[in-house]
Order: C-alpha cells, then structure tokens, then sequence
C-alpha cells in the first residue's frame, strides 16, 4: 500500500481520546427491564428514521378497506356502510398481523448486518435484544391499528361499542400480535436474508388472514372450508375484535384469543431465546 | 503464586477448537498476549482469525480446547468476560438505521449510563473521533471511515480493559487507515490490549508487539515482527541501477560479491540479493562501482511480512478464499 499524505490527528483531537478514555469505570449494570427498555427505544428511533416500512406494512390493509367496502361492499353485505361495520375490524387485525412480519425481518437484518455481534458481547441478558425489540416493535402494531380505523372513520365507520370497544379491541390484537410475533423472530433466526424471511413471513400470513372471517361470513362457504375457518385462530381474533368494536364482545372468543397468544409465546419465544444464543 | 502469571497475561489460549459442519474453522490455536500490548493475529482470509476471535469474545463456544481471558474463563465466566471487553468486528458493528449520536447513546444506556450520562459520553466520544459534524447523520450514510471510527468510539463508551479489532482497516483508504492506527496507539498507550486480527502484513508490523501467524486454523508461527523476519533468513540488499542496460553486469558483480543468487525485480533497473550484514553489503556496492555500474539508490531492509509468510505457509498471503470464516447463515446477503 502507498503511503499516501495522511491528515494526522490534530493534537486536540488526540486530547479529547486521552479524556475520553479516562472513563474506566463501569456504571453499576445496567437491569434486565432498562436493557429492555433501551432496546424498545432504539424500535421507536427506527419508526422515526425508516417509516417506510410501516408504510409498507399497513397500505395493502387500507387499499383492502377501500376496495373492498366500495367495489364488494352492496355485494356481499347489500350496502357499503354495513360491510364497513363488518370489514373494518378485520382489516385492522390484518394490518397488525402483517406488522408482525417485520419483528422477524428486523431482527433478521442485525443479525447479518452485524449489529448483534456487539449486543452480544455486551454485560446484558442475552434476551434482552429480543423482548426489547418486540416490545419496541407494539407500538408500531398499534400505528398499524390506527392507521385502519383512522382511514375506517373518515369514510363513515361508527362502531357501536365507541372508543371503549375500539381500544379494548385494539388492546387485544396487540396482545395477540406479540404472541405471534415469536414465530417470526424465530424464522427471522432460521433463514438467511431480511426478504427471505419477509417472503416466507407472508406466504403463512397472507393466506390465514384469508382463510379466516376478515371478508365473508364463514357460513357462506363449503361446509370443509368453514371448518378450516373456524379452527383458524385469526377467525376468534377477528370475531372477538368485531365483538368489541360493535358492543357484543363473548369472553369465549376473548379467552380463546388470549390462550392462543399465550400458546404461542410459550413455545416460540424460548425458541427464539434458544437459537439466537447458540449463533 | 500462580495469579501473578495470570496477571500479567491478558488472554491465555491452549487447544482452542472450532468446526462449522465439516469445515475445521480453527483446529488448536494456543496463544499467550502480555497485558498492555497489541498483539496481531495475522491470516489470510478464511484462516480463522474471526472465529479464534469470536471465541474469546464469548460469542461463540469452543468445541474443544480452553481460554482464560483477563483471567476469567471464556465458558464458565462468560459474563465476566463480556464485562471487561469489547468487540469491534469485521462487519462494522454499528446500527445502520439510528444515528452516529444515538448508536453511542444505545451503547451508553445498555452498559448502565443515566440517559444525560449517556449523552455527555456520546458528545464526548463523537468530539474525540471526529463525528461532531456527522452525529446526527444516519449510519447509513457515513463513509467506511467514519463508520469504522464510530465502531471503534462504541467499544470504548466504558474503556475495556481488553479489545477486540477484527480486520479494523480492510476496505478503508489510507487517510481513514492512518487514523485508525493513530487510535489504537492511543487506546495502548492508555493502557487497554488489544488483540487485532488482520490480513495486512504491513499493519501488523506497524503496530503489533507479538503476532501469530495462523493458516488454516492453526498457528503456523509466533513471535515478534523481527523474530518472524529472522526466521525467514537474513535481509536483503535492493539496488536501483542508473542504467537498466547494465543490469546483467551487475547482476555478474553483486553474485561474485556475495555468493548468492540475485533476484531481478519487475522495475528493469532494480535488483535484490539476500544479504544478513552491512559490511558485506558495503563491499558488494564497492564491487559494483569497480566494474563501473552506475547506481541511484540502495537499500538494505529486512525481508517483508510478506515474505515472511511465502516461506512459512508456501502460498502468498495474498491468497483469498471466498467463503470467509463467518459462522454459518451469516453470510452477508
């Protein structure tokens, strides 16, 4: 290599190295929850730099509300306004699922960017990283969420169950999206690019989200297809959403729901924990 | 007491074993760094420098072997070892997607720092590596450079008493290069190791007090740069003649001179001949001016790192192997 005219470091800047470091000692550690915490920040700095993903996320779920309440709408339901009262809550589950998504691909993206390198070799719990990001990663299910009953309401959509029964349903999906959101941390961990996880993430999504009670009443369908509907637990997520939104809500769907998100956690998020120490 | 030779050792390596699949990524690598130096580990790539390194960072476990670094076992104490090192690795480890400031501040608030702790040590930092102007910029767009330099500010937000520099200058241009450099004599000078991996001969020599040499996992050599060039033989004399036409003739006068082959070197006008002292050299270039060639320079220097390493693994270090020693599925996309 030549040895090209290098600038050297001005006596200042190798002042300002010498004090900075001077700093030796470690702060006493910091806790599981702030480290936690820290991370659910950093999820918050990147919907502030990158919003282009939720962006992403969210525009299919509101073309959905418009194309489906004005081309299918008097169709299915006899009149746009009451299609919307049935459609919109789905929609709204769809958005935040969708957003589950990206829990995957963005931690898929530190790992090949090298990013978890440095959190790993850091005095934290090593499942820090993990809980911080999908707890960052709520608030953006419940931008998702807004967004499609924001585009909801400016086209006439009142549900009867009022702000309660909105934010209880939106509540509910939250906590069902950070159940399922482990599964995609774990393919996240699985695979090997951002977009292989982003195609394989909604090759599974895509299709439950229809196969569910989002657009039609089940009853419409084949008898085999309704029983695949009806088993489907985005179909209880959905109805429990409608329930709340409209004022009907049954605890059994509610419950159903919760058991679900619980079941999922439970299983995928050792898992995650599991493979993303052992890389 | 034995704790005295511990001390005194920064990181002591015996039978460090690693294999991805089928692939022996490291195959009984023992090393001993003195605490308060830079020590290199010099490879080409895919020689298992990463993975020795990520070994002793804690990131990965060693199949067989043991390591104690700043005297705390790399398995048993892993968290303690975590505590008192930092790892700058091959892919910059920084977060692409936040600013240079709030990458500094992540850091800070992870190790402990109060938020407006965290922030004074962030402004400190980015004044200290140059990234004032840049702070608020995402990383995204930072030179190669400048991201290395806040990679670098990162593992320092608590100075550890040991550092890991994985390949800190590849990619980086002579500029950015000597920066870099300046820094770690710097972070020595203020008492940190460091143990620095790198594929470039030159950086180890400029900055390493010890280096192994490793190929294909193993240690193949050890010592200081001068050692390493010593065991390879003896220096050489390189000579530029005035006249390129005259270089058989010199050829003739330096080879009766010293008794030993002469190597021409691609420049037409130039010529290199081993050659251990400089008496024996003064009489070759006395010879040269008897016969009546014309020279425009000499110099006597030891053989490179380079060569150092042609004749200890029989292949130039040069040498690249396109699958990286990256564990598997890490592969950049």
């Amino acid at each position: 290599m030549s040895t090209a005219p290098a600038r050297a470091r001005t006596a200042r800047e190798d002042q300002a190295l010498h004090a900075a470091l001077s700093v030796r000692e470690r702060p006493s550690r910091a806790s599981g929850l702030s480290a936690c915490l820290t991370f659910g920040w950093r999820g918050m700095l990147k919907i502030k730099h990158v919003p282009e993903q939720l962006v992403d996320v969210t525009i299919t779920p509101v073309l959905f509300v418009l194309m489906f309440t004005y081309i299918f709408g008097g169709a299915i339901a006899g009149s746009t306004g009451e299609y919307l009262e049935y459609l919109l809550p789905g929609i709204m589950v769809m958005s935040v699922l969708f957003t589950t998504v990206y829990s995957g691909v963005a931690l898929n993206t530190d790992v090949t960017k090298g990013v978890v390198d440095r959190f790993r070799s850091l005095p934290i719990p090593r499942s820090a990283p993990l809980v911080g990001a999908v707890l960052g990663d709520s608030v953006r299910y419940v931008l998702g969420a807004v967004v499609v009953i924001a585009v909801g309401l400016a086209i006439g959509f009142r549900p009867d169950g009022g702000v309660v029964g909105v934010v209880a349903a939106v509540a509910l999906v939250v906590v069902f999206a950070f159940g399922l959101a482990w599964v995609f941390t774990t393919l996240g961990l699985l695979l090997r690019t951002p977009n292989a996880v982003m195609n394989a993430g909604f090759m599974g999504i895509f299709p439950l989200t229809f196969l569910s009670n989002v657009f039609v009443d089940p009853e419409t369908l084949p008898g085999w297809l309704e029983t695949v509907v009806e088993i489907n637990p985005i179909s209880h997520l959905v109805t429990a959403s409608r329930g709340l939104m409209g004022g009907s809500a049954t605890g059994g769907d509610i419950a159903f729901v919760l058991a679900s998100a619980a079941v999922l956690a439970a299983v995928f998020a050792p898992l995650t924990v599991r493979l993303y120490r052992s890389r | 007491m034995v704790v005295v030779t511990s001390s005194t050792l920064a990181i002591e390596a015996s039978g460090l074993r690693k294999a991805f699949g089928d692939t022996q990524a490291v195959a009984g690598v023992d090393l001993a760094v003195r605490a308060g130096s830079v020590y290199g580990i010099l490879g080409p790539n895919g020689a298992g420098k990463t993975t020795t390194v990520r070994m002793l960072a804690t990131l990965l476990r060693p199949d067989a072997g043991e390591a104690r670094v700043l005297g705390h076992d790399i398995v048993e104490e892993a968290d303690e070892v975590r505590s008192v090192v930092s790892l700058t690795g091959q892919l910059a480890s920084v977060d692409e997607d936040l600013t240079g400031q709030e990458n500094l501040i992540l850091i800070g608030r992870l190790l402990g720092f109060r938020r407006k702790e965290a922030k004074a040590r962030a402004a400190e930092l980015l004044r200290a590596f140059d990234l004032v102007e840049a702070a608020g910029r995402l990383v995204k767009n930072y030179s190669g450079g400048m991201r290395r330099r806040l990679d670098i500010a990162a593992s320092i937000v608590v100075a550890p008493r040991l550092m890991f520099l994985d390949e800190p200058t590849t990619g980086l241009d002579p500029r950015s290069r000597n920066q870099v450099w300046d820094i770690v004599r710097t972070l020595v000078a203020d008492g940190t190791t460091v143990l620095l991996c790198t594929q470039y001969l030159d950086e180890a020599d400029q900055l390493a007090e010890g280096i192994a040499v490793i190929d294909h996992g193993k240690v193949i050599a050890e010592g200081t740069p001068a050692q390493l060039k010593a065991s390879v033989g003896s220096g050489a004399l390189h000579v530029r003649l005035l006249d390129p036409e005259q270089r058989p003739l010199a050829e003739q006068a330096l080879s009766q001179a010293l008794d030993v082959g002469v190597h021409r070197e691609p420049d037409p006008a130039a010529l290199s001949v081993a050659c251990a002292r400089p008496e024996r050299a003064a009489e070759a270039l006395a010879e040269l001016s008897r016969v009546g060639v014309g020279v425009a320079g000499f110099s006597l220097g030891q053989p490179s790192l380079d060569e150092v390493f042609l004749a200890l693994t029989g292949h130039p270090a040069e040498e690249t192997d396109a699958s990286e020693e990256l564990g598997p599925g890490e592969e950049a996309a």
